[in-house]
């Protein structure tokens, strides 16, 4: 069964003229990792919101169609009851951040939950390590970095260890390396325990690769679901606005320049490094 | 022109944020400031508009001393966009936002419509000119933010983090935007970890590290070059990382632009076919 499914979900936020997001099905399997992208404000941010409820319960205003998610019906669950399901990083950290401490903020939602203090102990040291802010646990989450801030925010969810992670253009502020470090622990998860990711970006420069799931969105809508090799290699994406990795782009302007590669559309400039050694050995 | 001499500075905190920066950015120059979280780099490009003071040493911008101005008449030749949006938005409609500055700076009723209509269009902002800009998604408050600066038209702009949740078409948009500024002889600063964005512009770079500027170049060279970068947390361009690769072939590594990259390579498949 689908550990996410929804069936034209409309959604109009309170006093907004139209829905943001409008007739969206989507089918996301337990441990996928699923990349949503399209361009700025396509409803992607309201369509995470709706996973663990914030939409409706929340934000109010007006819902159609159906969502299931965990084999909950979030329209009859409360958020907290979905939030042991569903672990969600807001895009800008500071709406998540109120505690004294990094260290407290990342074990509030464990202490919600009535895990032991050992085991708090335990999960919180292992998150705040996987996302290199060990040193700053004593230090309050206000007066470090706008990065340093996204790192506690998704140090508080992986604690939780939920069955799905949602992340709202998680490292934005973050720097590249930095960035990345953060993708592979998130991939990790969801190789080696199973984790659901669905990850939001624009920038598919970095995270196309960890992808086996892409969604399209553009004006509230879902415009391509499936393969992320297929769908980037695809003339449409790049003309709603997608940002396809230079990789991917170079290889698609070579193959039309004429030049003969075998195997897959690259995701990343290793897997295009790879083709182009082989092809330019060969030759 | 802006002079900073041994610029250092410390926060409350006392933990010293900037360690002895110099740096002189000219007028008309485009220069990214890039480095890893926590290099300082935000903390630096704050003493341009005076919005921080150096705790020793100097920023002088045109001619006058930071110590010796206020920000407000600063703030008219350089123009400032946050890192994150939600620091300087307030107003109830994304219109007054955009009209604020222009109205403290004293422009008429007539040039305030023409200057917030020629902003919203430019931004792709149009549509939401009625809208609260608490009710737009995080690209689009950015852009919001841009746009109330851009209005009041500065000499120097200084862009915190400009491509944060911006899409790939509003990247290009911003591409276009800056050179054109350069063009009419504007100065444009911004600080990023964009190193795709910064690889399409090709400005001055200057890399940061713990307070101190640690290398500084063109973006061909500096992008380019992974022992530098890996010290400022930041990865190459994908051309780049693929011309590393093709190195072992005798392929130069200096490469970051897409079309360059695929002459060289089309190039390299024809002398062979010969």
């Amino acid at each position: 069964m689908a550990i996410i499914e929804t069936k034209n979900l409309t959604y109009t936020y309170p006093s907004a003229a139209k829905p943001s997001i409008a007739e969206v099905s989507i089918k996301v399997e337990k441990g996928e990792f699923v990349l949503i992208t399209g361009p700025s404000g396509c409803g992607k941010t309201t369509l995470c919101r709706c996973f663990n409820g914030l939409i409706p319960h929340f934000y109010q205003g007006e819902m159609k169609g159906e969502i299931t998610v965990a084999g909950e019906d979030v329209l009859r669950r409360h958020t907290y009851e979905m939030a042991k399901h569903v672990g969600l990083v807001f895009q800008n950290p500071e709406n998540q951040l109120f505690a004294l401490s990094v260290e407290k903020d990342v074990a509030f939602g464990l202490e919600n939950l009535g895990v032991s203090r050992p085991e708090i102990r335990k999960k919180v040291d292992w998150a705040l390590n996987q996302t290199g802010i060990y040193d700053l646990r004593e230090r309050s989450p206000h007066e470090i970095s706008g990065g340093q801030q996204q790192r506690v925010a998704i140090a508080a969810v992986l604690a939780m260890e939920p069955e799905i992670i949602v992340l709202d253009e998680p490292t934005s502020f973050l720097d590249p390396l930095s960035a990345q470090k953060i993708f592979d622990v998130i991939y990790d998860l969801n190789r080696k325990q199973g984790i659901t990711v669905i990850l939001v970006e624009h920038r598919l420069d970095l995270t196309a690769k960890y992808a086996n799931h892409l969604i399209v969105m553009d004006e509230g809508k879902v415009r391509f679901e499936g393969d992320p090799r297929e769908i980037l290699s695809s003339e449409e994406t790049r003309l709603i606005g997608v940002g396809i990795p230079k990789a991917t782009l170079l290889y698609k302007m070579l193959k039309k320049d004429g030049l003969n590669m075998d195997g897959n559309t690259p995701l990343s400039s290793e897997e295009l490094a790879e083709q182009l050694l082989e092809t330019l050995r060969a030759k | 022109m802006i002079e900073a001499t041994d610029v250092r500075f410390s926060y409350a905190s006392k933990i010293e944020a900037l360690k002895g920066v110099t740096l002189t950015v000219k007028d008309g120059e485009f220069l990214a400031i890039m480095g890893q979280n926590g290099a300082g780099k935000s903390t630096f490009v704050k003493h341009f508009n005076g919005l921080l003071k150096p705790t020793s040493g100097k920023v002088i911008v045109d001619g006058v001393e930071t110590t010796k101005t206020s920000v407000a008449s600063l703030a008219r030749n350089v123009g400032f966009v946050f890192q994150n949006p939600d620091h300087q938005l307030f107003s109830e409609t994304v219109e007054e936002e955009i009209a604020f500055a222009l109205k403290n700076f004293g422009f008429a009723a007539d040039v305030i419509e023409k200057r917030v209509t020629w902003a919203l269009e430019l931004l792709s902002l149009a549509q939401y000119r009625k809208t609260s800009p608490f009710l737009l998604s995080g690209g689009e408050r950015k852009r919001v933010a841009l746009a109330s600066v851009l209005a009041w038209n500065p000499q120097t702009l200084i862009l915190d983090e400009p491509t944060i949740g911006q899409d790939h078409e509003q990247k290009e948009k911003l591409t276009q935007f800056i050179l054109q500024m350069q063009a009419q002889g504007k100065t444009v600063v911004i600080v990023t970890h964009d190193v795709e964005f910064v690889a399409e512009c090709n400005p001055r770079v200057v890399l940061m590290k713990e307070g101190k500027i640690v290398a500084e170049g063109m973006g061909k060279d500096i992008l380019t070059n992974p022992q530098i970068l890996a010290e400022s947390s930041i990865v190459l361009p994908q051309i780049a990382q693929v011309f590393s690769k093709l190195s072992a072939l005798g392929f130069p590594k200096n490469v970051i632009d897409i079309y360059e990259a695929e002459k060289i390579i089309l190039n390299a498949v024809g002398s062979k076919q010969r």
